[in-house]
């Protein structure tokens, strides 16, 4: 067996085991297995490469031991509230990756003497290098505006959209011309300029509420560019795994925008916040707040409570608390459940990951459409640190900008408790009804400092009886 | 090398639909996961940075591009895996012990 084949083996093998980490990833029973075999072909692909005839590895050794320095310490230092920054700091690392090398290859072929690219290859690499950097400095971006080192409201100005797809326009029209004519190296500095421009300037409107759809977008982006280095390089293992990431950031967009209402293209050039600030005059209406204590003595009474945690819990970091109350809850015989709503948060399964953090079991946890028909069986809702995603407005008002997305339905519940810090609006800057209602309770405070009240109450109730 | 090229083609578009497939299965709970191990699984492109910088290793340009697209993926091959891992342990289904005898009685 000669090298090239073992080689192609190796990359066979390391297909197979991604597709069947996937599989598995599915269900939390089998989703560790999942990771190990994941583990197992990147490993066995890994060492096809390294294999390959008439290497020198000086330099392949510094750049596995710096992504080693990088990558471990930042997943396993890294705290659990720190998971959509990650993330985004992930995409970028792909993005770059794909990129550079895209631009090594151009240039290498460009050289005099060598093979030049087919057309097709060209294509790919165009496309590899435009998607690669665009998805480099986007995601720092989004980085910069998770890790609130960037504002994370949007920041929008007049024009914008034109600019911005002006810039992508030009940047197509250098592509296109450099498939047709691969020796004007000059233009593609250019492009690669080009796209790291653009990439930032797609995110500078993005809000942070609309993070979770842009961080898949992004996803699905690193995955496409690692697919086109796949074209460019011949090596079909690279066309397969960047598909397979390609489409899991796809499924996890539409899903994002489906449970936002909107399309692909109104998150990115729509400006949610804008409308919202439009109609920010707002009237005085009367609403009911109360204490911890009066609180305590409606959950101890209730049978059915929910839970709905929004990314004012991630903020406070209340899951542990919010995991203290399900406890004294569950102990007292109330039966808990959590509703999860697609786009809480910041990414998609962020609540999910927070509440597994905080030990609370998962099936505890329950998706919108599962737990909205048991809404109007439930004594309390609690709402912690969410809201757009509560707003009856989604369904009843026509004018309001998040008019049509699905909502969890808590104003069927027999009582709503809120609990935030003030009556302001929240991230969309628009009013919610929901705290209008005769049958909510403002609790007004920190998420984890109130629900920490709650939980002292519930105790000293308990021993009093 | 047009024949490479449908066939590379192909390849893609089945990837993409398995994917899909695949995929529309996981969990929503799991859907954090997802991306880390997605993204961890997508930094495949080491395969292309090794090889790049391994065979141009007279090349200046392709070695110092090379070295940084290793650095770049191979943080997100360790990292992405080693999150992901994390995270997946800390999903539990409730202990029996802990729901056990007369707490859910109520229920």
């Amino acid at each position: 067996m000669s090298i090239v084949t073992f080689q192609q083996y190796t990359y066979i093998i390391a297909a197979g085991c991604f597709i069947l980490a996937l599989k598995w990833l599915s269900r939390p029973s089998t989703a560790r297995r999942g990771v190990t075999i994941g583990e197992i072909g990147m490993a066995i692909a890994i060492l096809g490469a390294l294999i390959t005839k008439g290497m020198t590895y000086n330099w392949i050794i510094v750049g596995l031991v710096l992504g080693a320095i990088i990558g471990l310490p930042l997943a396993i230092f890294m705290p659990m509230k720190d998971v959509p920054q990650r993330t985004a700091l992930s995409h970028s690392f792909g993005g770059l990756a794909a990129a550079v090398v895209g631009t090594a290859e151009f240039y290498l072929h460009a050289r005099a003497g060598a093979t030049p690219l087919t057309h097709f290859e060209m294509v790919a690499l165009i496309l590899e290098v435009l998607l690669g950097y665009l998805t480099f400095t986007g995601s720092l971006m989004a980085f910069g505006k998770l890790q609130e080192l960037l504002p994370s409201r949007p920041m929008v100005y007049k024009g914008q959209n034109a600019v911005n797809l002006t810039l992508f326009a030009i940047a197509v029209a250098i592509g296109v011309y450099l498939v047709a004519d691969p020796t004007k190296t000059v233009l593609f500095p250019a492009l690669a300029g080009l796209s790291l421009l653009f990439g930032v300037l797609l995110i500078i409107p993005i809000g942070g509420a609309d993070m979770p759809t842009v961080i898949s977008l992004l996803n699905s982006y690193a995955g496409l560019s690692a697919s086109a280095m796949g074209f460019v390089l011949n090596n079909p293992l690279l066309i397969v795994a960047g598909a397979l990431d390609g489409s899991s950031g796809l499924i996890l967009s539409i899903i994002m925008c489906k449970a936002m209402n909107r399309s692909f293209t109104n998150v990115l050039f729509g400006g949610f916040g804008q409308v919202a600030q439009a109609g920010g005059a707002t009237e005085q209406r009367p609403y009911r707040s109360a204490s911890a204590e009066e609180a305590a003595s409606i959950l101890e009474v209730a049978s059915r409570v929910v839970v709905v945690p929004g990314y004012g819990m991630a903020v406070a970091q209340a899951q542990h608390k919010v995991r203290e109350l399900y406890d004294s809850l569950t102990k007292a015989g109330v039966d808990v459940k959590f509703a999860i709503h697609p786009v809480a948060g910041r990414m998609p399964g962020h609540m999910n990951v927070l509440l597994a953090e905080a030990d609370i079991p998962y099936d505890r946890l329950i998706e919108m459409d599962e737990i909205n028909p048991e809404f109007a069986q439930t004594d309390v809702v609690v709402i912690i640190g969410a809201n757009d995603v509560t707003n009856p407005a989604a369904k009843t008002d026509k004018t309001s900008p998040i008019y049509g997305m699905p909502i969890l339905d808590v104003d069927k519940a027999s009582t709503v408790m809120v609990i935030k810090r003030s009556m302001s609006p929240g991230f969309a800057g628009i009013d919610n009804d929901l705290y209008y209602m005769d049958k909510t309770m403002m609790l007004f405070g920190d998420a984890k400092a109130f629900t920490g009240e709650l939980v002292k109450e519930l105790a000293a109730a308990k021993a009093g009886v | 090398m047009s024949n490479n090229l449908t066939i590379y083609i192909l390849i893609f578009m089945l990837a993409t639909f398995l994917g899909l497939e695949v995929i529309k299965r996981v969990s929503p709970l799991l859907h954090t996961p997802l991306m880390s191990l997605t993204n961890a699984i997508s930094a495949i492109s080491l395969i292309g940075s090794i090889e790049l910088t391994g065979t141009h290793y007279h090349d200046h340009l392709a070695v110092t591009l090379g070295t940084i697209a290793i650095t770049a993926s191979f943080a997100n091959v360790v990292g992405g895996f080693v999150i992901t891992d994390r995270m997946l342990k800390m999903f539990k289904k409730r202990e029996p012990a802990k729901t056990g005898a007369g707490t859910r009685g109520a229920a």
